[in-house]
């Protein structure tokens, strides 16, 4: 942690995490501990009065069916984005690492969608599956199938999963190829010789073997899918139709920002605060250690 | 190669193309609308190849917007995301270089207490703390100026767990010789740890660039001026209005105007990108 060797004692040291740490209280430990605080208040109709309760805020939270029902879809949401995103980059990641000839190549095509925004990549795909133009939507009415995500929850729910599945899969694309390549290939040729397949291979030593990369990757995966999310649900589906993708981050800001109920959206901030904890947690005790490249 | 399978190999690269197809259609639709006219692109169905509209379509884009809206074009928002990025990522970069440096290379008062404290940052992304944060920027007069944009990002504790990473690696021997030389602590950040850290700084610029150009929800809850908008809000805003009368072809320049700046930084400089995101991460 410290140098054995450094240098001595001046206020040199305290000028220089001064920047980092006036940031740091102003912009992230005093609102924090403002959300903490409005969390347990509740505001009148006209502002004139606010009145401390505990932890009534949360109780009207859990109580409000909108706010479960908005949980629920989050969790959903989550485990599709993490599930789709990865199962497809891992799929892609054992193959390329099976072929010499273009590896390099292949890596440079699927890391792009890694630059684009949430925003942008959700209005790619808002375009290609709009009700009336989209070339997907077009494609799929020729097989028969009527697409319309504005009227239906569970298409906008899939337009949504794919969108963020697909931003994802770069990121997760690299961290499988890194662990795959760092699996010691004497192993893989002690199996080959007693005469296992490729798919036996897979099952039985190389996926045993990435289990540290794809836990780690979960715990990502998750973390982008709660919170870095928000950009393609406002643009995409805007939480509907009627509150079908309207997650928790979302939530937290149409509450907040265009209902303005103070105390209900600094509950809801207090809630997902847990939840990065939570998660932050998991990965440093249990991740991080174990991961090696 | 542990053994020889022409055909697993033919089918592993069949499938790869199948997957970089999947991957790169949207894109490849994108480039394509924005080839188009207006017209072209209400009628069904949409075309799959390019037409010949490309720079019609940049310079509509770029210097007079949405027909239907004031007639500014998204040269204004590109730039004040190009600001934003620079500003996030040197900011970024330039506080978290002192602190790690003053946490490895001082024993000081507190030293554990501010290293925890940068540490909480990891766990208070804006997205759980927006309505305090956006007050916070309002009273200190923040609003729609790149330092509100900038400042309230900047605090890192990913990037200045990596320096703090980077330094330990520093052989001590390098600190002595210097102190015998009789260089100052300023000095010897300046002539031996910035140079020796170079490589990671450009990895994690790498990532930054991209972190800030992609910002959302934060320009969107502080800025209400149409000169500060960023890019990526542009094109929210040319999809609200796409409501009424779609002109994808404007939209989708727009969007590829938004992410050929990250997407050129990724492809371009792919091992300086990979090494940022494997060692930020872990």
């Amino acid at each position: 942690m410290l140098k054995n060797v450094h240098f001595g004692p001046s206020v040199l040291p305290f000028l220089l995490v001064a920047p980092q740490i006036i940031v740091t209280i102003i912009f992230f430990i005093w609102p924090a501990g403002q959300a903490l605080y409005q969390s347990l208040l509740i505001q009148d109709a006209f502002g004139l009065k606010t009145e401390f309760v505990w932890l009534e805020n949360f109780g009207i939270l859990f109580s409000e069916e909108q706010y479960r029902n908005s949980f629920g879809r989050t969790v959903v949401f989550s485990s599709l984005v993490a599930i789709l995103s990865m199962s497809f980059a891992l799929i892609l990641a054992v193959l390329a690492d099976r072929v010499i000839k273009g590896a390099g190549t292949y890596r440079t095509f699927l890391i792009w969608p890694y630059a684009v925004a949430p925003v942008t990549a959700g209005a790619l795909w808002v375009f290609m599956f709009d009700p009336t133009l989209g070339i997907v939507t077009y494609g799929l009415s020729a097989m028969g199938y009527d697409w319309n995500h504005k009227l239906n929850g569970g298409e906008a729910m899939a337009l949504v999963v794919m969108a963020a599945a697909w931003k994802q899969v770069a990121y997760n694309f690299l961290f499988f190829l890194a662990g795959l390549q760092s699996i010691p290939k004497s192993l893989i040729e002690a199996a080959a010789i007693d005469g296992a397949g490729p798919v036996r291979r897979f099952r039985d030593i190389i996926f045993p073997l990435l289990s540290p990369t794809t836990f780690f990757l979960l715990v990502i995966n998750i973390v982008y899918a709660f919170f870095d999310t928000f950009g393609i649900v406002h643009v995409m589906t805007a939480g509907g139709p009627a509150g079908a993708t309207n997650i928790l981050v979302y939530k937290v800001f149409s509450d907040g920002f265009v209902g303005l109920d103070l105390g209900g959206s600094a509950a809801q901030s207090v809630i997902l605060m847990i939840i990065v904890i939570g998660l932050t947690v998991v990965q440093f005790k249990y991740v991080e250690k174990k991961v090696a490249y | 190669m542990i053994e020889n399978r022409p055909l697993l190999t033919i089918f592993s690269h069949l499938m790869l193309i199948l997957g970089v197809v999947m991957i790169a259609f949207p894109i490849w639709i994108t480039f394509v609308a924005a080839t188009h006219t207006d017209i072209r692109m209400t009628q069904i169905p949409l075309p799959l190849l390019p037409g010949g509209h490309f720079f019609e379509n940049l310079d509509l884009a770029l210097n007079k917007g949405l027909s239907g809206q004031s007639g500014q074009g998204v040269t204004r928002m590109l730039w004040n995301s190009l600001v934003m990025a620079m500003m996030i990522s040197v900011g970024k970069i330039a506080i978290s270089l002192l602190s790690a440096f003053a946490v490895v290379y001082f024993r000081f008062p507190f030293r554990m207490f501010f290293f925890w404290m940068i540490f909480i940052t990891l766990m208070l992304p804006v997205e759980v703390r927006i309505l305090p944060t956006y007050e916070v920027v309002a009273n200190l007069g923040m609003l729609d100026t790149y330092w509100g944009l900038s400042i309230p990002l900047i605090a890192s504790a990913t990037a200045t767990f990596m320096f703090r990473q980077v330094f330990l690696t520093i052989p001590d021997e390098l600190l002595e010789a210097a102190r015998i030389d009789g260089a100052s602590p300023m000095r010897f950040f300046w002539d031996i740890l910035i140079p020796m850290s170079r490589t990671n700084i450009a990895a994690l610029f790498v990532i930054l660039f991209i972190y800030g150009w992609n910002q959302y929800l934060w320009p969107l809850l502080i800025t209400s001026d149409n000169d500060m908008y960023t890019v990526v809000m542009g094109i929210k805003q040319m999809l609200e209005a796409a409501e009424q009368a779609p002109e994808w072809n404007v939209i989708m320049m727009t969007a590829l105007l938004a992410m050929i700046p990250p997407v050129c930084v990724v492809v371009f400089m792919q091992t300086l990108f990979v090494k940022g995101l494997t060692e930020t991460e872990k």
